[in-house]
């Protein structure tokens, strides 16, 4: 539909193609889903954030979930600043300013304190909702919409940082370089329809 | 199928035929009667002016809470009631109830409407499920729900008379803004510019419900309803393709161009007048062109949506300056000469004064003297510019470019003022308008579309004017100068409606839940009472046994409850920053209600 569909530059995270991803997404979130209804949630949750691994300017903990790393002088990793600007153009809307909340959707930086990666992943790529006589809230299924589902890590590797304190409430001043290996899963996730 | 086709070119051959203005007729004569208040503003001008004066500016300080009701509803509500006569129609957000109270009768609840609606069209509303009133005619109250249903109710008792689609929410369409009832058919705009729907105002035959026409902000021209000949563009015709010649080959399709706002009529000249929202998407750089007729002032032909005039305010957008606040149509003295004039305040911080006869641009000011995207409007009618705004490079995120942040830009994406309606009091012949006094930083890059998936591609994020702690004025403007008369700082931004009257009092509700009277002539603030929620409703006022009464909804939420909820942030600030400014959170927290007001007995 535009023009320049092909080529765009900065599109895309993961390097498996975007239909291949959507359905890693939908086969976790099913399977997450099972886990929370068993109650197990809390076993991640209190998991130490610190990156112990890197690969292509993508950071782990020692539990191999994505996690930020911010160095001394602040600068931050290519992922918490690719999340801080994905979050606040398909987030915000609703969750607020910085993962703050509004006034009818969760604080995202206080929500990440508790959820695991992969009941993050799977409730915004299947939604979810919370419809009751006194509120009506509704997380839409992200997972078809690229602009979100191929960002899906850049999102939570931010997010995970805001619940740790360790980004404040502006945009990062500085960052990591974009890798190779980022820009062109980027692209491929992004540029197929 | 075909029997609704049939039954469609009947409604509309009847209408024409007949011409019938019964319900015109009695709507214009009841909007007369300042007991009642009959329409979204109040009269079909849109001035939000009631000739009632038994509260003054001499003892509103007295006024006092007469009763209050629950809308059993959380969430932001904007809007406000409707009086007819012994009978008030309180409408809510989703799931869009509405509420017939017999003020004769202890303010009774006669009936209630409460549809069943798809919950998944809650996110699909881009900021809160907002809806900003009913309207009424021929005894029916029409409401216009988030997912799209137009409904017509029996006003006695509630019973749906009929229902129609007027949009598909599965590609992002909703409903949020309130219906206008003109002669016999009743209009209606749509949301859906952050999921690049192809936005329309359309007139539904009010008996039947049948579309009559519908009319796109871009297109074709027999999808826009111009004519290349006769509809104008500052004085000239607008010509063929006049749209689509400014978009890049089909992505009018998915434009937006929204129409969210207010609409007014002029029954003298049978025009209908509104405004059209952002371009899709957000980002600049992915839709080259002016984008026609996106951020567009349209003047239309009630019987047929034919354009007779527009002009467009923003061309191709770079800040998300949607064109749809509220028309205020008055006839003023310009210059010596009687005019009948068009006074809109639009989101981009200008506010305009057109002849509204025929479109010609007379007055372009800045209404908050933060605005720095522009230095002005080109007024220069030789000019191959003329009507243009002329942008500043540094504050333009076209030209500093995708993937790109874009600082300090005033006002910020909310613009210096919202739906939020303004009031004019041909008393003072001063407009009162309540403001956002917001900046922001702006980052647009590319994004890819996905029917009913959000389509935003900017990352923003705003402050209060460098220097300055408080993010909202209200002010009195002069439409004829262009100038402010008087200007009261408000902590956060005032997205309430506003209330002119004969008494020579302004009413205004702030976000922290304050209804507030200040004096027309000075400013004055005169009285102020903290109602249960923050205020994003308009204020209203009517006359039931003898007694003037004020009426405003509360209940905090909109655009304003995601920005402001949390605080806004201190770009300056650095890493580890708490919020530099009041959240708004410490002050209110969620909950319907209306709060009435009189003075005591």
């Amino acid at each position: 539909m535009f023009r320049r569909v092909e080529s765009m530059r900065r599109n895309t995270c993961h390097r498996i193609p975007r239909d291949k991803l959507l359905r890693t997404i939908w086969f976790v979130g099913a399977a997450m889903i099972l886990v929370v209804s068993g109650g197990m949630t809390s076993a991640e949750n209190a998991s130490d954030p610190t990156a112990v691994k890197s690969e292509d300017g993508k950071y782990f903990d020692k539990d191999g979930n994505p996690t930020f790393k911010v160095a001394a002088d602040g600068t931050v990793d290519w992922y918490t600043y690719s999340g801080y600007r994905r979050y606040h153009s398909e987030c915000h809307v609703c969750h607020g300013p910085d993962g703050m909340g509004s006034t009818y959707a969760p604080a995202l930086a206080d929500s990440l304190k508790t959820m695991s990666y992969g009941d993050f992943v799977s409730v915004v790529a299947s939604g979810r909702k919370n419809v009751s006589s006194s509120q009506e809230n509704v997380m839409p299924a992200l997972g078809d919409n690229p602009n979100v589902a191929c960002y899906m890590d850049d999102l939570y590797i931010y997010l995970r940082a805001r619940a740790n304190d360790a980004v404040g409430r502006a945009r990062p001043a500085k960052k990591e370089d974009k890798t190779d290996a980022y820009t062109q899963a980027e692209n491929s996730c992004m540029s197929r329809k | 199928m075909r029997k609704v086709l049939f039954a469609t070119c009947l409604g509309s051959m009847a209408a024409f035929a007949t011409g019938s203005a019964v319900a015109n007729d009695e709507l214009i004569k009841m909007s007369q009667n300042p007991k009642d208040w009959v329409m979204p503003a109040g009269d079909y001008a849109n001035t939000r002016y009631s000739k009632l004066n038994q509260i003054t500016a001499a003892n509103v300080s007295k006024l006092q809470v007469a009763w209050t009701f629950s809308t059993g509803v959380l969430r932001g509500h904007e809007g406000g009631p409707l009086i007819v006569g012994n009978m008030m129609y309180v409408h809510t957000p989703f799931p869009n109830k509405v509420y017939a109270l017999d003020l004769s009768k202890e303010n009774q609840i006669v009936w209630k409407y409460e549809p069943k609606q798809d919950p998944n069209v809650i996110p699909v509303m881009c900021c809160d499920t907002v809806n900003r009133g009913v309207a009424y005619g021929d005894g029916k109250i029409f409401l216009h729900q988030a997912d799209t249903t137009l409904v017509a109710l029996d006003a006695k008792t509630g019973k749906v008379e009929w229902s129609v689609k007027n949009g598909d929410p599965g590609k992002g369409a909703t409903g949020t803004s309130a219906p206008l009832v003109v002669k016999d058919k009743v209009m209606i705009g749509i949301s859906g510019g952050e999921f690049g729907v192809q936005c329309h105002v359309t007139a539904y035959d009010i008996k039947s419900g049948k579309q009559v026409w519908r009319a796109y902000s871009e297109g074709p021209d027999d999808q826009i309803l111009v004519d290349p000949e006769k509809t104008t563009d500052l004085g000239k015709p607008i010509g063929k393709d006049s749209s689509l010649k400014t978009w890049q080959g089909d992505q009018w399709k998915i434009g937006g161009g929204c129409t969210w706002g207010w609409l007014s009529y002029d029954p003298s000249l049978n025009m209908v007048y509104y405004g059209s929202g952002n371009p899709s998407t957000w980002n600049p750089k992915q839709r080259p062109g002016d984008n026609k007729w996106s951020m567009t002032i349209f003047a239309r032909n009630a019987d047929t949506g034919m354009a007779r005039w527009v002009y467009q305010m923003t061309p191709h957008d770079e800040w998300d300056y949607d064109g749809v606040n509220e028309m205020i149509l008055s006839d003023q003295q310009l210059n010596g000469a009687e005019r009948k004039l068009l006074t809109h305040f639009d989101r981009n911080g200008l506010a305009y004064t057109l002849d509204r006869t025929n479109g010609e641009l007379l007055v372009a000011e800045k209404y908050d003297p933060k605005v720095n995207w522009t230095t002005g409007v080109d007024m220069n009618k030789s000019s191959p510019t003329y009507g243009r705004p002329k942008v500043v490079s540094q504050y333009s995120t076209e030209q500093t470019g995708e993937d790109k942040n874009t600082k300090g830009v005033c006002p910020a994406a909310l613009g210096t003022k919202d739906e939020q309606p303004a009031a004019y009091s041909p008393d003072t012949q001063l407009f009162y308008v309540p403001t956002n006094h917001v900046c922001m930083d702006y980052e647009p890059f590319k994004v890819s579309y996905t029917a009913g998936q959000p389509y935003v591609g900017a990352t923003l994020s705003m402050y209060p004017p460098p220097g300055e702690s408080h993010m909202g004025n209200f002010i009195a403007w002069d439409n004829k100068t262009g100038k402010i008369i008087w200007s009261n700082k408000e902590q956060f931004s005032v997205w309430s409606g506003a209330l002119a009257t004969a008494g020579g009092v302004v009413f205004y509700g702030t976000l922290e839940g304050y209804l507030k009277a200040v004096d027309a002539k000075t400013g004055k603030e005169l009285y102020k009472f903290k109602t249960p929620s923050g205020i994003i409703g308009n204020v209203t006022t009517y006359e039931n046994g003898g007694r003037q009464y004020i009426a405003v909804l509360s209940g905090v939420g909109g655009w304003a409850g995601i920005g402001l909820a949390a605080g806004l942030t201190d770009p300056t600030a650095g890493l580890g920053a708490v919020g530099g400014y009041a959240a708004l959170s410490n002050y209110t927290s969620l909950g319907g209600s209306l709060t009435v007001f009189a003075l005591p007995q």
